[in-house]
């Protein structure tokens, strides 16, 4: 503040008119984002209202939009988000536990931790898709394009976000707790177990939710390990032959590249579907976080 | 937080009243297996890297690293392939651009109005909301650029005239989906600044404008610095948003009206076709699969580096 200094007269009217006037600015870059995404959530609903109907939840892939539907795609990523909650609950549990109750932060290699869950919560997700393509679905694991590839590959995507939201949920157990907890005699794991967890349990599973519903959404890597896009039967298992698979957003993208409009109101039904259950699972992230909340 | 009571750890432990502390080995063994889980993201790291690597190196026995880098011609799928990434990389900075021009002034209005305007209520409601629009999958938003935003808003309402896959549309509602990451983490970084900074300024006859732009501001920038840089990270490894709308020709080109291809879509276009391993299109994907690490991991240490100031200065 040291270029103008303030001065202490009545404001005159252009400084006034000015402040008013940002003030306006500021509301309207708000409005101006609320309404875009108003304007989408219309559009797609309006491109999906001719095609919303039971058949597009039962019915196979076709070329023929008349009788084309979601099932496959759907199965299809229910058994990968089952892959993706059993592998990120467990280790990015215990990362939290570990980086919030144990890990001593003068040390460079749980600094280097850090640092690196950081960085891997903004690699960008195609790059997870090529890590899922050389290691798993070729490379070293070569499992081949199946459930187990893409589970895995959402799954490494969304451990930053169960991390992340698992240590603040834990930070936020009172230090008090733990030391009632040790004054009683209990050693550190049975603190954590029988006091700290069970009081951290509704933001852990928030977290979790909100990284299996970002996981949900992911297109990209799946593309890249190979989702298959025209798929007549229900993924049967983890692995082998008739484990390849489709899923939601794969299926809509693949309408989406069709040029008919035909195509483009199976995909924007798919996109329905799609936002219905995301929003379905934010609210029960939002139930569980008001209903559970711990007030210390 | 250590396992060892200070009553009686320091300096004869074994012959405390309390009696000798039995080594649990069980403690032990469940500290290590929490570590070995913690480096799961460690080897993640490692993976993606190596991975990387390894193709990368191979690619570079083929092809000139030089052609690769100034190279202005893009087509390794042709049968008399060339390999300039060029195109490419303005391709990702073109659409990156007109992602920013829309998130950086919207995403930080929105975060002004939230942080000095909005009513504590109000505040309440915007933030989840506009959090809600971070978690609609971009796939959504590639659908919305191509059959609404192409035609409606960009042929019919201002008469442009642009082709059906074009950077400009894709750039734009790309900027929509960066917003919420500029907004919400430059908000965090607003509200942070403490009152009495403003009360002060209060004090001294300034009004809310002059407040915002010369008080919080300033003393928020690094929070909002790191903000704009993972938008800017988010925007270059967008994939679907372009792969919908943008087309896919690469282009050497600033021309926002013209079809472009970025890193992630030549990606993801090229992994969809199964190609052998081994060949030279393989080792193409992690090629530009690096540059395209590279730049994001560029941006993201220099966004950790930002929160982590304005967090030690005010929290």
């Amino acid at each position: 503040m040291s270029a103008a200094p303030i001065s202490l007269r009545p404001k005159s009217g252009s400084a006034r008119v000015k402040d008013i006037g940002f003030r306006i600015a500021m509301g309207l870059c708000l409005f101006f984002s609320a309404l875009v995404l108003i304007a989408l959530v219309v559009d797609v609903l309006l491109d999906a209202l001719p095609v919303l109907n039971s058949k597009l939840l039962t019915n196979f892939p076709s070329s023929n939009a008349e009788i084309a539907g979601l099932q496959p795609a759907i199965t299809g990523t229910l058994w990968i988000i089952g892959v993706c909650a059993v592998f990120i609950v467990p280790i990015g549990v215990a990362t939290a536990i570990y980086l919030e109750e144990y890990a001593d932060n003068t040390k460079w290699w749980n600094r280097l931790i850090e640092v690196n869950i950081q960085n891997l919560a903004a690699v960008p997700s195609i790059v997870y898709g090529i890590l899922g393509l050389a290691f798993l679905v070729r490379g070293p694991l070569s499992l081949g394009r199946v459930v187990l590839a893409g589970g895995l590959t959402l799954g490494l995507l969304v451990l930053p976000v169960v991390i992340i939201s698992g240590r603040e949920a834990i930070r936020a157990v009172p230090p008090s707790i733990r030391e009632g907890s040790m004054a009683l005699g209990a050693t550190q794991w049975q603190t954590i177990y029988k006091q700290v967890l069970p009081a951290s349990i509704p933001g852990v599973a928030t977290g979790v939710i909100l990284a299996l519903s970002r996981a949900i959404g992911e297109t990209a890597p799946l593309i890249v390990v190979g989702a298959a896009t025209f798929i007549t039967f229900n993924p049967g298992g983890l692995t082998g032959d008739s484990a390849n698979f489709s899923a939601l957003p794969i299926q809509i993208f693949s309408w989406i590249s069709q040029p008919q409009d035909d195509f483009r109101q199976l995909a924007a039904a798919g996109i329905v579907l799609l936002l219905g259950l995301l929003i379905c699972m934010n609210g029960l992230a939002i139930y569980l976080r008001n209903r559970y909340e711990n007030k210390w | 937080m250590s396992t060892a009571d200070p009553a009686v750890a320091p300096a004869t432990p074994r012959t405390s009243v309390l009696g000798v502390a039995k080594r649990r080995r069980g403690e032990d063994a469940i500290r290590v297996g929490l570590f070995l889980a913690a480096l799961m993201s460690i080897l993640t790291t490692l993976g993606i890297i190596f991975s990387l690597l390894s193709e990368t190196v191979a690619f570079f026995g083929e092809v000139g690293i030089f052609d690769f880098l100034t190279g202005t011609e893009w087509s390794p799928l042709f049968s008399d392939p060339s390999f300039g990434v060029l195109p490419l990389i303005t391709g990702t900075l073109l659409v990156t651009g007109l992602a920013l021009i829309v998130a950086i002034p919207l995403g930080l209005g929105t975060a002004i109005y939230l942080a000095e305007y909005a009513k504590p209520t109000v505040r309440k409601v915007v933030k989840p909301f506009i959090e809600l629009l971070a978690g609609v999958p971009t796939i959504v938003f590639g659908y919305f650029a191509l059959t609404f935003f192409t035609p409606v808003i960009l042929n019919d309402l201002l008469g442009m005239d642009v082709p059906t896959f074009n950077a400009l549309s894709a750039g734009i509602i790309m900027g929509f989906m960066v917003l919420p990451t500029v907004a919400s983490i430059s908000e965090d970084a607003m509200s942070a600044v403490p009152r009495a900074l403003r009360e002060g300024a209060f004090a001294l006859g300034a009004n809310k404008l002059q407040v915002s732009l010369f008080v919080v501001f300033p003393a928020a920038l690094s929070g909002i610095v790191a903000a704009i840089v993972l938008g800017v990270s988010r925007a270059i490894g967008e994939t679907m948003i372009v792969l919908v709308a943008a087309g896919q020709q690469p282009n050497f080109t600033a021309d926002p009206r013209q079809s472009v291809e970025t890193i992630t879509t030549f990606i993801a276009a090229t992994a969809k076709g199964d190609i052998a391993t081994g060949s030279t299109a393989y080792k193409t994907i992690f090629a530009v699969g690096m540059v395209l690490f590279l730049m994001t991991l560029l941006m993201n240490l220099i966004a950790i580096r930002f929160v982590r100031r304005y967090r030690q200065v005010y929290e």
